[in-house]
Parts: structure tokens; sequence; C-alpha cells
């Protein structure tokens, strides 16, 4: 069982009684446990079972402008008091820095609204076991199926968030998790894909027959693929790739890189860096959304923003320290986005495909080639060859290069959105990257 | 050491008489334990961003019938909290008939010091030292307009009790020191980044103001790429330095040979035993054993000491790197590769230090035999699918070369191969094998490790180069 409210709460005031009887002007608290079991099936076999009970505290002493921090996972009391005495001797040693401080009072989040994030349910292990059995069943149903590897978790978190200016806070979330990779083999290749479903409650968890055989038929359709030469041509995303895209504009809006000068839409705000049509919402309080909260790390009340309008980039993303240093106030969102997602464009996905007689459709990409300082982008590429609207034939071994600056302009979005991650976006065109094969 | 039990209901006795209790029928497992410490010190922005200290302290209890693995692991060391976990464990594996494998090698080897290498400077000397820093390179010029530098240093105390009460230990050192920075000209902005490390006391890195090198490096990287052009888009020669870019063989090759892959057929490489998957002159070995490196360990978090395993000795494909378990099925033995992020994590077979080994032509030699083609010097992550076996590396020194000369420095690109073909395409190895600076993590599964490459110059015929000019 997850620890409860008042558990972590007592940890949390005993760590800021301390801190301030040390000698701390300030100071911040996240206690948080985490329950998860896993089981891992390989080949309709168990392969693995995992139960992970995970307790940890993080400190933030503020003496003036100075500032430290330490984290545990050790949360008796006589370990607690070496790491917070060391916590506030650290402080007084390092040097200051003006903008250091806790969230204005103002800010901070007032009520905490239910946003359906916990499931009470407790799924057994033979009951994960019953649900892998039927995913694998359906996985391997086509002979050219070699293997199967398939994992069923269920999580439960708890926090509390307390400072010295009395705020203290926090909710209990839980997910369950279910997915499939599956390898197909031919005479020529042998390739891998997956398939994923996440939910806060079990009940909307994906059909195990259909997760398996999703996962087979999208590893199936990658096999024999052919490598295309060098060109310059349409690249459509799909979902799970198109995302990526947008993680890449949440970093280079974040007000750390802003500030620090290290991002290629620095001072672009008001400014148009999509094209018309392009509007990006990042909403904290959807309802059984996977990215959704009350507040943030430090306390900070999370609004929906609208971060872009019409392709007009509306805000960055800003927390308390990186705020004051830009002269903004933080709207909550000190350590990322919630739910952030493309608003769906007005076309549909079999149009897309339609769009251009020729393009590559991408449902995967590998390395890590998003350059935030410049907006260089280049990674390796695994997808298919669509001509006129249909899939023609597998590639890969190939490349997908351009800047960012130009990218942003040239999306076009299906109208497909769904919620499946924390951050999401409907299928994408993207016009004007080059891509290096033979 | 870290005495385990000292402050716990939970006495060693018992917790052995628990851990025989549970493996008694099956194949394998142990009581894994773990306290570690660490730090990290960070400037940037001219300031002190960030000072901060971690304690983890925890355990994970595995056991193993046949091929099925039970974990549990938890932050408490008492008595409930490992019966409980015991609890797990038993429930998980109903109906064990297997014999407990006690074997396990040993050795006297130590291949780092027993040492805390948080404990061993100052706070005051290393914020001093990160000043210096920040002002040494801002002084160099008004187009140095970002600094970031950091210190990471961790002592990582484990011990391994098994079935039976045999204990194994072990104290891991581990230090990091990096800088990065941004240079502006005309509004075009680049960054370099380098670092250094190892399983040591940071003066080894620092003495001396060694830093400045550290430094020196990273402006140049950064430098040399306020002045390159789009990288070209196609397959061509690529030649690449010694060190670092080894981490073409730890992606291309270095996943595909570690034996979970190839015990469960997943893996390019999995029928390939003895074959020739690489050109004549390519020998690659994965070695724990080297003193003080990033890779190194005394023994793999299973208990057995590592070795210097051979992976591909002139062109054929010779061993897997293997843990426990999938050594036993595969009817083989452990290499010593059995290895976790921490206790929170199930053990993996993963690489140490690979390395390729060096030949006997030189660098220019590679160079004049290319008309067109590109020459990288440093890189940035790589990644690799192990089943279809395309693996990529990310390009952040290059340049072109054209008609047997070094040309202009060429923007960052990502580089795409296949891993079981890629080496049959050497067709050049150097005589200047070098070990990267200490600075890998390698990720796998949701586990990050550290480790280490090597590799002399060597020339490939043909790979695909992913810039924007075609």
């Amino acid at each position: 069982m997850v620890k409860d409210q008042e558990f972590l709460e007592k940890k949390a005031s005993y760590c800021l009684g301390l801190a301030k009887k040390l000698g701390a002007t300030d100071s911040s608290v996240i206690v948080d446990n985490s329950v998860s079991e896993t089981v891992n099936f390989r080949n309709k076999k168990l392969d693995e079972s995992n139960r992970s009970d995970d307790l940890g505290i993080s400190i933030t002493t503020y003496i003036g402008k100075k500032k430290s921090s330490i984290s545990s996972s050790n949360l008796l009391d006589d370990n607690l008091n070496i790491l917070i005495e060391k916590c506030v001797e650290t402080t007084k040693n390092t040097p200051e820095d003006e903008f250091n401080s806790l969230p204005d009072q103002d800010l901070l989040a007032k009520e905490v609204k239910d946003l359906d994030l916990y499931d009470d349910t407790h799924i057994e292990n033979d009951q994960k076991i019953d649900y892998l059995k039927k995913l694998e069943l359906a996985a391997s149903n086509d002979k050219k199926i070699v293997n199967t590897e398939s994992s069923f978790t269920q999580r439960k978190t708890n926090f509390v968030l307390a400072n010295s200016e009395g705020f203290c806070s926090g909710y209990k979330t839980s997910s369950f998790t279910a997915s499939s990779v599956t390898v197909a083999k031919d005479e020529k290749s042998m390739e891998r894909d997956y398939e994923y479903s996440s939910k806060c409650f079990l009940k909307d968890l994906d059909d195990a027959n259909e997760l398996g055989n999703a996962s087979a038929i999208q590893t199936i359709r990658k096999l024999s693929p052919k490598k295309i030469g060098s060109e310059k041509i349409p690249i459509i995303f799909d979902k799970r790739i198109a995302k990526g895209i947008l993680s890449t504009f949440a970093s280079a809006i974040s007000s750390s890189a802003i500030s620090r000068g290290t991002s290629f839409l620095k001072d672009k705000v008001s400014q148009k860096i999509f094209s018309d049509k392009i509007n990006v919402f990042d909403k904290p309080d959807l309802l059984k959304g996977l990215g959704s909260r009350n507040f943030d790390i430090e306390g900070v009340k999370t609004d929906t923003l609208k971060l872009v309008d019409q392709g007009v980039l509306k805000h960055y993303l800003v927390d308390t320290y990186n705020g004051k240093k830009l002269n903004l106030k933080s709207n909550g969102r000190c350590g990322g986005t919630s739910n952030l997602y493309f608003e769906n464009g007005n076309i549909s996905f079999k149009d897309l495909l339609n769009l251009n007689s020729k393009s590559l459709y991408i449902t995967e990409t590998i390395g890590h080639g998003s350059n935030i300082v410049t907006g260089d982008y280049s990674v390796g590429a695994t997808g298919f060859f669509v001509e006129n609207g249909e899939f023609k034939y597998p590639i890969n071994e190939i490349t997908i290069a351009g800047n960012f600056k130009d990218i942003f302009q040239n999306i076009t979005l299906a109208n497909d959105l769904e919620f499946k991650y924390a951050t999401n976006s409907p299928t994408m065109l993207i016009e004007g990257m080059v891509v290096a094969g033979k | 050491m870290s005495d385990f039990f000292e402050k716990s209901d939970l006495s060693r006795k018992e917790a052995e008489s628990i851990i025989s209790d549970t493996l008694q029928k099956c194949d394998d497992g142990e009581l894994y334990l773990e306290n570690s410490k660490s730090e990290s010190i960070l400037l940037d922005d001219n300031k002190i961003k960030n000072s901060s200290y971690n304690s983890d302290l925890g355990f994970g209890f595995r056991a193993i019938s046949d091929e099925v693995v039970a974990y549990s692991h938890s932050n408490e060391i008492s008595k409930n909290s490992l019966k409980q976990s015991s609890e797990n464990l038993k429930s998980t594996l109903k109906s064990v008939k297997g014999t407990y494998n006690h074997e396990i090698p040993k050795s006297n080897k130590k291949y780092y010091d027993n040492i805390n290498p948080i404990e061993q400077k100052f706070l005051n000397e290393k914020i001093k030292i990160l000043n210096d820093v920040n002002d040494y390179l801002r002084s160099k010029g008004d187009k140095v307009k970002q600094v970031t530098a950091n210190f990471l240093g961790e002592q990582k105390s484990i011990e391994i009790i098994r079935s039976g009460g045999e204990t194994l230990s072990d104290v891991r050192p581990l230090v990091r020191f990096n800088v990065s920075v941004m240079v502006e000209k005309d509004g075009r902005k680049e960054t370099g980044v380098y670092g250094v490390g190892g399983r040591q006391s940071y003066d080894s890195y620092l003495k001396d103001e060694n830093w400045k090198s550290v430094c020196d490096e990273a402006l140049r990287i950064a430098s040399v790429n306020l002045e390159s052009k789009p990288a070209p888009a196609g397959e061509m020669k690529v030649v690449l330095g010694p060190g670092w870019p080894a981490i073409l063989i730890h992606e291309a090759v270095g996943h595909g040979l570690e034996g979970d892959f190839n015990r469960k057929k997943t893996s390019a490489f999995h029928n390939l035993m003895g074959q020739k998957v690489a050109s004549e002159g390519v020998t690659i070995i994965d070695d724990g054993t080297i003193d003080k490196r990033r890779g190194s360990l005394t023994i793999d978090d299973e208990g057995t000491p590592t070795e210097k395993t051979v992976l591909i000795e002139n062109g054929i494909l010779k061993n897997f790197m293997q843990d426990r378990l999938n050594a036993r099925l595969m009817k083989t033995k452990s290499t010593g590769s059995g290895r976790r992020e921490n206790y929170r994590h199930i053990v993996l077979p993963r690489m140490r230090n690979t390395m390729m080994l060096s030949g006997k032509q030189t660098q220019e030699e590679m160079i004049k035999a290319v008309d067109k083609g590109i020459f990288a010097v440093s890189f940035g992550g790589g990644q690799v699918d192990i089943t279809s076996g395309k693996f990529v590396f990310n390009c952040t020194e290059a340049y072109e070369i054209v008609n047997g000369k070094i040309g202009s420095p060429i923007k960052g690109a990502t580089l795409i191969g296949d891993g079981p073909s890629i080496l049959k395409e050497v067709s050049m190895v150097g005589n200047d094998m070098m070990m990267d600076p200490g600075i890998g993590t390698c990720g796998k599964a949701g586990q990050g490790v550290p480790v280490g490459v090597a590799q002399p110059s060597i020339l490939i015929n043909k790979m695909t180069v992913g810039g924007t000019k075609l």
C-alpha cells in the first residue's frame, strides 16, 4: 500500500521544523512514495515479476539568497538529522544568487481540484497474467512473429509538497500500463515494433487482443524494408513521433533555456513561429489526463495556457527562479508542461496522405538529433514510402534533417488527435525536409 | 564500508536465514544491498546554480527459477520489509524445483581505491575551481556567451549476500567534470562540450590547473562549429577519429552482442557466432579490468569478478557478454557483465569498456584515401535498434574531406548504418588507439550505467550521412 497523506505530511513538517531550527530562513520539501508491481511475459510464458516500493525526500534550504538541496531514500529521523544539518551547512558555504527564492505567496495553489487521477483498484498478478496471455496469443497469431514480449504495470503514488510559507498539499495518482513488443522475421530481415496503452483508471486500459494485434500488424508490415535515395520529399510523422516535435518545442521555450540564451526561440514571444493554422495548448486540468496536475513542483498553481495562437508564440514556460531573472511571473511550469497538445487540423488522416503524390510516412526515429541552440534537426528514421495515399513498401536506414525554424512553418496537421500520452499531436505533415539514403 | 544492518531491527544472521529459505529451490538469486552518496555542483550563467547531495539506501531481492526472474526492492532495510519481499518472490515462483548454483569465481584484484571522492575536497575548493573555469573561458573573448561547468561525485558501496551466507562487497568511487561553452558570432550560436572522469578522486583531473585543457577543448569545438557549413546528405566514405567516436562500436555491435538479446534470438547477431562479422584486422574486446576507468568494475553486480572479454577477434565473432542468468541458459559462463543502475533494477548483461584494438595504418593514409567523404572527430549520443541492426550517432565535430584533404567543418549530422555489416566496411584500422575521456553513460531498458569506449582512427567505406545538402 502506498503511504498515506498523514505519514508524508508528518515527515515534511519534521524537516521544515528542523531546517528552521538549524538556521534556514526558508525551506521546501517534497516527500513521495510510489509502489509499483510489474509482470513481464515472453513467448507466452512468465518472464519476470517486479515489485518496487520507493520512498524519497528532497529538501531545499535557503539562507537569504543562498540555496542548497539534498535528497534521500532513507527517511529515518536520525538520517534526516544528519542530512538537513549537512544541507544547511552547504547552504552557508554556497554563494548568493539574487534570484533564489520560494515562489510568490499569491501564486501558490489555493485549492486542489479532484482531477480523477487515482483509481483505488488493485489488480492481482494473476489477473495481469491473464491479460498478458490474451495479449500474446493475439500478438503471435501470425507465424512471421518469432518473439513476443509484453508487460503490465500497476503504479500508485502519493506525495506531499510543503514549504516554510505554509504551503502543504499533495494527492495520490495511479497508472495502469500494458505494452507489447513483437519481433517478426522473413528471409531478408528481422524487425521489431510495439504498441502500448497507459491510463489512470484500469477500466480505461486498451483491450488485450487489440493491443497484441496492433503490435503484430505494425511489426509485420516493416519486413523486407528498402533503402531509398537522397532527396527532398514531404515527411508524414505518425502520432507517436509527431509528439516529439512538441517536446522539442517545449524545451526551447523553457524559461531556463531562454534566460541562458541557449534557445533558437529566445525573444520570439509575439512572433509567428508556426504557420497560421497552428494552435498549441498546455492544459493541466484534463480529467484523467496523464500529465494533469493541480500545481507545479514548486506549488505554483497551473492554468491552461494557449502557448501558440494562430502560429504566434504567446508564452514561455516559466518557473520562479528564471521568471525573476526574465522579469516574468511563474506560470506554474517548473518541471515542464502538463498535457501539451497541438489542436486538431482540419483535414482527415486519409486526405493528409493524399496531399502529395509521394511522401514518406515515419513510424520511428532514432538518435538524439535535436539541437535547441541552433534549431538543427537530424535523426535516423524508419517508415513507409507512400504513393497516391497508399503505403507502398517499408523503408529504413535513412536520416531526415532540417531546421526547426523551417519545420515549424511547414506543418500541416490532420484531425485525429487523441490523448494517449501526456504530450500529444495529430498526424503531422512536414514539407521541405531532406532525406539522406543511398 | 557500509554496515547495512547496523541501524536495522534485522540482524545479518536473520537476513541470511530469510535469503537461504527463499532461494533454497531456486537456480540462482541473491540479496543486493546498496548505499550510495553523490553530489552535484553546477555553475551556470555566471553563478553557482546548484549544490546538491543525495544519499540513497536500499535493497533488491532476486530469485530465479529456470527463465523466470522475481524481483522486489525497497528502501527500508527491516525485518518486515525483507519478509514482505520474500513473500512476493515466493508467490511469483510458485513451484520451484531447481538446484542453487553456489559457484562464483574469486579474484583478489582491485581496479580502484576504496575512497570517497566527495569528502576528499572541500566544497569551497570545488566552487572556486568552477568560478575559475567561468572566468578563464569568459576571458577568451566576447564571443563566449555562456559557460556551464559541473562536478559530479559518487561513492557507491554494495554488498551481495547469496544463499548459504556467502558475501561479496565492493566500494566504487566515480567522478566527472564537465564544461559546456556557448559562443556567438554575427548572430550565430554554437556550443562545445567536453568532460573527463573516472573511478578516482577529482584531484587526478584538477591538479596543476589540468581543468584548463578541458575548457580549451570545449571552446575549440564550439569555435570550429561557428564556421561550419551544412553537412552533405547521402552515402559516402567516413573517417572516424580515435577515442570517443568508438561509441560507433558500442552502438553498432556492442549492444547486439549482449547475452540476453542473443538468448532471446532478437539480436541481429544471434546466429553469427564463429562467423566473419568484421573485416580482417578488426578486434573488439569488452574490458572491465582497466585501472580507474569509468566502465571498470572489480566485481559486477552479481559478484562475478570482471574480465577482458574478446568479442570479435580478427573479424570473427568469438563471445557474447553474459550475466549469470543468460550464461546458465546458454550453457556458458558469466563474463562478469551483470550490471544494474542501482538496487531498484534487475541485473542485465551490459558493456564495461568496449574497445577496438589498434591496427597498422595512420590517420593521414585514411584521409588521403578519400575523394569525397567526412572526417568525424567528436560525437554526442548514439542509439541502436538491435533487431534490425540499424544504429545512429550524432556528430558534434566533423569536417568534409575533398580529394584526400580535410576541408571545412560541417554542421552536426546524424550518421546511420547497419550494425552487422558496418564492420565489414572497415577498410583501414589506425595505429593510434585512444580511450575516451571518461564521460559515457549507456542506457538500456531504462537503466543508465557508466561505460567507456576506445578505438583507433578507422576508415569506413560506406555510411549514410544525414545532412541537408543534396
